[in-house]
């Protein structure tokens, strides 16, 4: 029961924001606040409470549908791979509840829309029958839609619509190959499925794989999927993007693990060799155009393409090394890239803008800020002894037997990734002061910067003591890696 | 007497018919009550139905033309479900319209009759009659209202359905060339004996009765009718025409394909017509109905597509075991979540037009602040029409495409869930509408009780089959199972 409380609380909480009366509005964000914390503190008990090693745990199960050869269960359960994801979405969740604290505009379905959104992403990751999973994958596109077509900017319904419909694009291939797995094997539950070897389907079992790729390869995103992710980053409010790039960005490569990896092992060997190159095609491509952005978000949109695509490289290693450093590299981007969300919006609150040519110099005009874009910036770039650093040497050790000349790329995008995000820092940070920011308030509310610090914290958490998630996803991954080296 | 029975329910509407009649020359001033006459007369259809239910004891009457069994008894109930709630949502119109009350619930309960008839037809000429008896009141109701264009429509609705009822005679006439009989038994007896032979004429006589019943699916090519008539047409007419003879049609062509051209090679021919206009339709059906700005011929485009959805049900059959069941099941399944979430977008359409007076999408701006209820359900049914959860329209696509997928008609399934995409665009841009966009006036709409009722059926119908479908699941196989055995 402690998983469907965890993952149906943050609707729930949506639901009494939702029934708030009218004069009573400002109240909703002290209640997402609370829903929000209350699960981050479940997930934290849950992770503690965590028998490492010991497969799927605190499992909720009941038959649902149940017709003929139509078997629908409601599974819930974690392993050690989609723990820490569930810990990440609990913390992000409560830092984009902070950083939308000031909202004025409707907030009563702002908050509602940011608390299903957050249901929606841990029943991604923990829904173990594959039908519940789709359900959950598709049901976090309506809040996406509302969140960035409402309290967007610019040309937000744009954008919306295209994070829609490249989505639901994807997600329609994807319900098809899980039909026809489904229908193949006699079942929809992913623990079975996941243990069970398949060697026929309707369709030939390299297109089920291509297909179950194609709808998580447009959430990862790859390149050339990747397009969606700069509109939708650049024109949602800020908290979205934290959550965004903080979370639905890691379903994409948690569902690879997890269904493409773990369901078809030999189609996975098959084309792995295909996921390392599109992986670090991925990299060097996005850091080469995160050099030619001039807006601050869309920047940060193309890296996170450019780190995602270490996270799709160590996965197409298939070994145990390169997938835990690909769902570490998960963890560490979720907490990097949300972080630097969160600073780039304080600073847009104040500025206005996000071009980098009229920033400057803001070190003098709102250090904190500053401080937290400068640190957020070596964590990007994969400064040793933060979270970025373990995760891609890891991918890059894991993988470098396998696929030589891929890590050799990757590697080179990360050199470049340095460039861009020290270029940037020095053109918005450092440089000459500009005074048109001198009235800014560095320091306006308590509740902007508890997320950055608390961000800052798991930063360098996860930097110098990554045993506390490596020991988790070890065995989980281990069984995964098992399982394709046959 | 008990054939007299056996077509008990539909007797029990065709009296409730004359009774309008009777009531109305009668007793003038009481016209009130025409309407609950009506129900009463819906009512003991659905009550005797129900006896055969219990009663369990299937059979046939007048020399085996006219059957009751599960599959008569399931469409029995969607029928007087859509004319229970089409009479009450008339309610209001024909008060306003105020001309002759008592005709207008006597054809509808006619058209209903003929409906009834039609599921439990098992007779060539039964089926013609039948088809007849529905079809003829529908043209008088079309062009029912006082303006031209209504007229237009029940002229234009009435030559092409002659046409189409021309097609369909000459198919049978061939078919009865053919077997000697009308029955589809003997028919069914005649071409497993020596139907090889004659293989070009068969499938002429398929093409032509395809063609005939496709006017009344309103599927690609035979669709021209429905915008004109969707919109000219009285809107609780329209919400009629857009689900009864819908139904009814797919319920007769599943029975006459099956009992009588089931026959192997034949049925390979047929579900290869079938799979090419169901891809038609939706596709064509969805790119229509994008572009349109009046919301009923918006709905009538998207029909055209819903139907090429349920004919992915019939395509999906293959004589042999299983996979018929679930492709069969699979359309009675859509023909009934179809048939609630259609009348409830139509219902809800008829309680905003009456207020605003205008059938235009961009008037429905704003509506969730001007009528909260009728926004959300229109909202519900709109998402139900989409396919996506929690909704009746969810499961019955999934169950739809599962069985493509079964039958190996891959390439139907994945151009079934891309046009759920494509619909999802149209049918969400209205939600949008009503619930993102601003309003022109924030006045409050008054809702007629009987639309609320008659809306509030249809949209519990929508979600409670949504979160458990099982129960309709169920009696849809149990339907659908009737053919298994030959």
């Amino acid at each position: 029961m402690l998983l469907t409380l965890l993952v149906f609380l943050p609707a729930f909480a949506g639901l009494l924001i939702l029934l708030l009366p009218a004069d009573r509005a400002a109240y909703s964000r002290w209640l997402a606040l609370l829903g929000s914390l209350v699960a981050l503190a479940i997930s934290i008990g849950m992770f503690f409470d965590f028998q490492t090693g010991g497969g799927f745990q605190f499992v909720d199960r009941a038959a649902w549908i149940d017709v003929g050869s139509f078997e629908i269960q409601y599974f819930l359960a974690v392993d050690g791979l989609s723990m820490p994801l569930v810990v990440l979405t609990t913390f992000l969740t409560a830092a984009a509840v902070l950083v939308s604290f000031s909202i004025e505009y409707r907030p009563r379905a702002y908050f509602a829309c940011l608390m299903v959104l957050s249901t929606a992403v841990l029943g991604v990751f923990t829904a173990m029958d594959f039908l519940l999973f789709f359900l959950f994958w598709e049901l976090e596109l309506f809040p996406m839609y509302l969140l960035i077509s409402v309290w967007g900017s610019g040309r937000r319904e744009y954008s919306a619509m295209k994070f829609v419909l490249y989505t639901v694009a994807g997600s329609a291939f994807m319900l098809v190959a899980i039909l026809a797995l489904a229908f193949s094997a006699g079942t929809f539950d992913m623990e079975v499925l996941g243990t069970s070897t398949i060697t026929t389907a309707v369709l030939p079992l390299g297109w089920v794989f291509l297909f179950l790729f194609i709808g998580f390869a447009v959430k990862l995103p790859i390149v050339p999927l990747h397009t969606w992710l700069p509109d939708a980053h650049s024109d949602a409010p800020t908290a979205v993007s934290v959550m965004l790039a903080g979370v639905l960005l890691k379903m994409g490569g948690y569902a690879i693990i997890r269904t493409c990896v773990t369901i078809l092992p030999d189609q996975a060997n098959d084309y792995g060799i295909w996921l390392a190159a599109i992986g670090s095609i991925s990299v060097l491509y996005g850091a080469f155009v995160t050099f030619r952005q001039t807006d601050v978000k869309r920047l940060i949109a193309y890296s996170s393409v450019s780190h995602m695509g270490l996270v799709l490289l160590g996965i197409g290693a298939l070994g145990t090394t390169a997938m835990v450093g690909a769902a570490y590299q998960m963890l560490a981007h979720g907490l990097i890239t949300g972080m630097l969300f969160v600073v780039v919006g304080l600073m847009y609150e104040r500025t206005h803008t996000r071009e980098i040519g009229r920033l400057g110099g803001l070190a003098r005009q709102m250090p904190l800020i500053a401080t937290g874009l400068v640190f957020a910036g070596f964590a990007s770039v994969g400064l040793p002894s933060l979270a970025g650093f373990i995760a891609e040497i890891t991918v890059f050790l894991g993988a470098f037997q396998k696929h030589e000349w891929a890590v050799i790329m990757a590697i080179f995008g990360v050199v470049l990734s340095a460039g861009y995000i020290l270029w940037t820092l020095q053109r918005v940070v450092f440089g000459p002061v500009r005074h048109e920011w001198d009235e800014a308030d560095d320091q306006k509310h308590w509740w902007e910067h508890a997320s950055v610090i608390g961000l800052a914290a798991l930063v360098i958490l996860l930097g110098v003591y990554p045993s506390l998630i490596m020991d988790m996803l070890d065995p989980a991954i281990g069984v995964v890696s098992a399982r394709v080296a046959g | 007497m008990s054939e007299l029975d056996i077509v008990g329910p539909q007797l029990a509407i065709l009296l409730a018919a004359g009774a309008v009649l009777v009531w109305d020359a009668l007793l003038p001033n009481q016209r009130k009550a025409l309407p609950y006459i009506a129900l009463a007369g819906i009512l003991g259809a659905a009550i005797w139905t129900s006896t055969w239910v219990i009663r369990g004891d299937f059979q046939t009457a007048f020399d085996g033309t006219f059957a009751i069994d599960q599959y008569a008894v399931f469409f029995q109930y969607v029928f007087a479900g859509i004319t229970a709630i089409v009479v009450i949502a008339s309610i209001d119109w024909v008060d306003r319209v105020g001309r002759r009350q008592s005709e207008y619930f006597a054809l509808v309960l006619t058209a209903s009759a003929g409906l009834m008839f039609l599921a439990g037809a098992r007779d060539l000429i039964t089926i013609f009659l039948a088809l007849e008896l529905s079809s003829i009141p529908q043209y008088i109701l079309a062009g029912w209202g006082k303006d031209q264009r209504s007229s237009e429509a029940g002229m234009k609705y009435l030559l092409l359905g002659a046409i189409a009822s021309a097609l369909l005679l000459y198919g049978m006439a061939l078919l009865y060339g053919f077997a000697g009989s009308t029955l589809l038994t003997d028919i069914s007896a005649a071409i497993s004996e020596h139907g090889a032979d004659n293989r070009s004429l068969l499938v002429v006589a398929s093409v032509l009765l395809i063609a005939g019943f496709g006017f009344k699916m309103a599927v690609v090519p035979f669709q021209m009718w429905v915008p004109d008539v969707y919109q000219g047409a009285p809107t609780p007419v329209a919400a009629f025409l857009s689900v009864g003879s819908k139904a009814a049609a797919f319920a007769v062509v599943m029975r006459l394909f099956f009992e009588g051209l089931g026959e192997q090679f034949l049925s390979n021919d047929w579900a290869m017509i079938f799979a090419v206009i169901a891809a038609v339709s939706m596709t064509l059906g969805n790119v229509f109905a994008i572009v349109q700005r009046d919301i009923k011929r918006m709905l009538g485009y998207s029909s055209i597509a819903q139907a090429g959805n349920f004919m992915i049900g019939l395509a999906a059959i293959s004589i042999a075991g299983e996979h018929f069941v679930q492709g069969a099941s699979g359309v009675l399944l859509f023909v009934a979540a179809y048939a609630f979430t259609n009348l409830g977008a139509f219902i809800a359409v008829i309680g905003i037009s009456q207020r605003i007076g205008s059938d235009d999408i961009a008037d429905y701006a704003g509506m969730w602040r001007r009528a909260p209820l009728l926004a959300l359900a229109l909202a519900f049914c709109l998402i139900s029409l989409a396919g996506i959860p929690p909704t009746a329209g969810f499961w019955a696509k999934l169950y739809v495409f599962n069985a493509g997928i079964q039958a190996d008609l891959v390439w139907l399934v994945i151009i079934g869930v891309l046009n759920s995409v494509v619909s999802a665009y149209y049918y969400l841009a209205v939600v949008r509408q009503m619930f993102m966009g601003e309003a022109e006036e924030e006045k409050r709409l008054a809702i007629s009780p009987t639309v609320g009722v008659a809306l509030g059926v249809a949209t519990v119908g929508v979600i409670v089959f949504g979160i458990i479908p099982t129960p309709l699941v169920d009696a849809a196989r149990e339907a659908a199972a009737i053919f298994a055995v030959s």
